[in-house]
């Protein structure tokens, strides 16, 4: 009996690793294969890859301006941007749950951002914020000073707001299901016990969302990264200060063909959201342990 | 039937939160419904109204104008003549789309399959690992890529475009979140009725997860239809390069254009939204559960 057990639990094991393979074997050749070869990449000098230099492009592009700007840029975009996208959208899933009419129809319209392609929406966004655009015609009518939306520091805002327009409604769904996971009776105990609101959301919402406000995070970082194309067809190659991501970066020194510099700039980020994924990971086991 | 438990219904605060949901439910639409609006405006009709916003050595403002002064499809007309090549390139996205879609929903519901129910060597790892992999930007894999493609002898091909993105670990680990909400029950009671890993997987947690398998097919045929970067580096022949590439250089050059390329762009993306928007809402809420 033991023995025919075991054979299971093999065939069991077995059969995983099959089904898992076309992903890990795909993960394998395009992600960690590559990423090898910027390691290998990041310590050699020239085109070939052929002379051993140490740490010396990491000193390189630490030392380097456009480097630091992307790197202070991006954190910041992140930081903000996915904070904002969870504090909003966990607002608003709240105020969904508490029930409305056509809520329902408009969870849809929420949606709509995410799939709409960027394209079709970035002219709209040039009319309105440009120089002399329908905002600055708006301000002059109204007498309240004018500002450059496009090319100046406030470019940063304008990028904030398209990726709180698109990632805004994925988030509000994830909480809101969250939300109706959680039982009734929990928060009618605690009503009982004489629980306050604020009481209520931080001993029984917030720990039994752990899970979802982590993958909520996760995806707001997902989509945080594909903000550059946003940055990208407002901006091009070299936007605004503000607005110079890491993006940028790589793909500028793709064109001047510096793997190296791009290799370490690859690592970095890695190793950055490596860290992010651990963080938030140990946040949500530590608060759903509560 | 829950909700039912508060007895009054606060009025002030249900008025409060209608005004909420309008000014959200506009704001979202707004630029979707005005790049619609003004893709029946003429090219002359455009340039009359944006010309200032768009070229800074024109004159005046641009004005808010949403409903055309005569209904028109010159803009249409223009892109269809212009390029005589735009449905071949359309039906060849379509190929791609599909064919990336279809390869990352094989792809990942058998790795999701194996990551949410079979016990595999270093499967958190592995999975933590997928997870960074899956919030890195596209731009750091693009060169690496393109030195692996290059030693398969694949750039060039519509296989460089289609392999990279189809193995993308973003539809893994979406499909194991889904997974993990089933039930171990179910799947040992098909195990003892003698079903097959296929045939469960095909005849009995597909059904159930209908909604998640057709959100990876929806957000990565989005991801594919926006593609941009990947085109450009690992095609050297122009004449191969997706729709999406084509409508973003329209945007840049003729701007009376771009509303109508805007539409154009969005149209197969709205299409699969209009008919699968309960899906993609159900596939996300599914990902949330634990």
């Amino acid at each position: 009996m033991k023995g025919r057990h075991h054979l299971l639990e093999r065939r069991k094991k077995l059969t995983g690793i099959w089904l898992a393979a076309p992903s890990l074997f795909g993960t394998f050749l395009f992600f960690l294969l590559p990423f090898a070869i910027c390691i290998r990449y990041s310590f050699t000098f020239g085109v070939g890859g052929s002379y051993f230099v140490g740490f010396l492009n990491y000193k390189d592009v630490f030392s380097s301006y456009a480097f630091q700007l992307a790197a202070v840029n991006t954190l910041r975009f992140l930081g903000i941007g996915v904070t904002l996208n969870i504090v909003l959208s966990f607002f608003t899933a709240l105020v969904i749950k508490k029930g409305l009419a056509g809520s329902r129809m408009f969870r849809y319209i929420l949606l709509l951002p995410l799939v709409l392609p960027i394209a079709s929406v970035v002219m709209v966004v040039q009319v309105f914020f440009a120089d002399a655009g329908i905002l600055n015609q708006w301000l002059i009518s109204i007498g309240v000073p004018i500002a450059q939306w496009l090319e100046g520091p406030n470019a940063f805002y304008v990028l904030l707001g398209l990726y709180l327009w698109k990632s805004f409604g994925y988030s509000v769904i994830l909480l809101l299901s969250g939300l109706n996971v959680i039982p009734e009776e929990f928060y009618q105990t605690a009503a009982i016990e004489g629980a306050g609101s604020v009481q209520k959301l931080v001993s029984i919402t917030l720990p039994m969302m752990a899970p979802h406000l982590f993958l909520a995070a996760v995806m707001g970082i997902v989509n945080a990264f594909k903000s550059y194309r946003e940055a990208f067809l407002l901006g091009g190659k070299h936007p605004h200060d503000s607005i110079y991501m890491i993006q940028h970066f790589l793909n500028n020194n793709f064109e001047n063909l510096n793997y190296q510099k791009l290799s370490v700039a690859a690592i970095m980020l890695f190793l950055v959201l490596l860290f992010v994924l651990c963080g938030l990971y140990l946040l949500q086991n530590r608060y759903k342990e509560q | 039937m829950k909700k039912r438990h508060s007895t009054k219904t606060n009025y002030p605060l249900q008025a409060l939160s209608i005004i909420f949901f309008l000014f959200l439910g506009i704001l979202v639409l707004l630029p979707a419904v005005y790049t619609l609006c003004n893709s029946f405006m003429s090219p002359s009709e455009i340039r009359q109204y944006y010309a200032a916003a768009i070229n800074q050595r024109e004159q005046g403002g641009a004005a808010f104008h949403l409903i055309p002064d005569a209904f028109s499809l010159e803009g249409y007309y223009m892109v269809f003549l212009r390029r005589t090549n735009y449905l071949m390139k359309f039906w060849y996205s379509l190929f791609l789309c599909i064919a990336i879609s279809a390869g990352q929903i094989f792809v990942s519901a058998l790795g999701g399959f194996a990551f949410a129910k079979y016990p595999l060597p270093f499967k958190k790892g592995i999975f933590f690992l997928l997870m960074v992999l899956m919030m890195m930007p596209i731009q750091v894999t693009l060169v690496p890529n393109y030195i692996i493609l290059d030693g398969l002898n694949l750039l060039d091909s519509w296989l460089a475009l289609i392999l990279p993105m189809a193995f993308l670990p973003f539809g893994t680990v979406f499909m194991a979140q889904i997974f993990k909400g089933i039930p171990d029950e179910i799947l040992d009671a098909a195990k003892l009725d003698g079903a097959g890993t296929f045939q469960i997987l095909f005849q009995i947690i597909a059904p159930i997860t209908k909604g998640g398998i057709i959100s990876v097919f929806l957000l990565s045929f989005v991801d594919a239809w926006n593609m941009v970067e990947q085109p450009i580096t690992f095609l050297r022949d122009i004449f191969r390069y997706p729709l999406s590439v084509f409508l973003a250089s329209v945007n840049q050059v003729n701007f009376e254009l771009s509303f109508v390329c805007g539409v154009l762009a969005a149209l197969p993306i709205l299409l699969l939204f209009f008919f699968f928007h309960e899906e993609l809402a159900q596939g996300i809420e599914l990902s949330g559960v634990k």
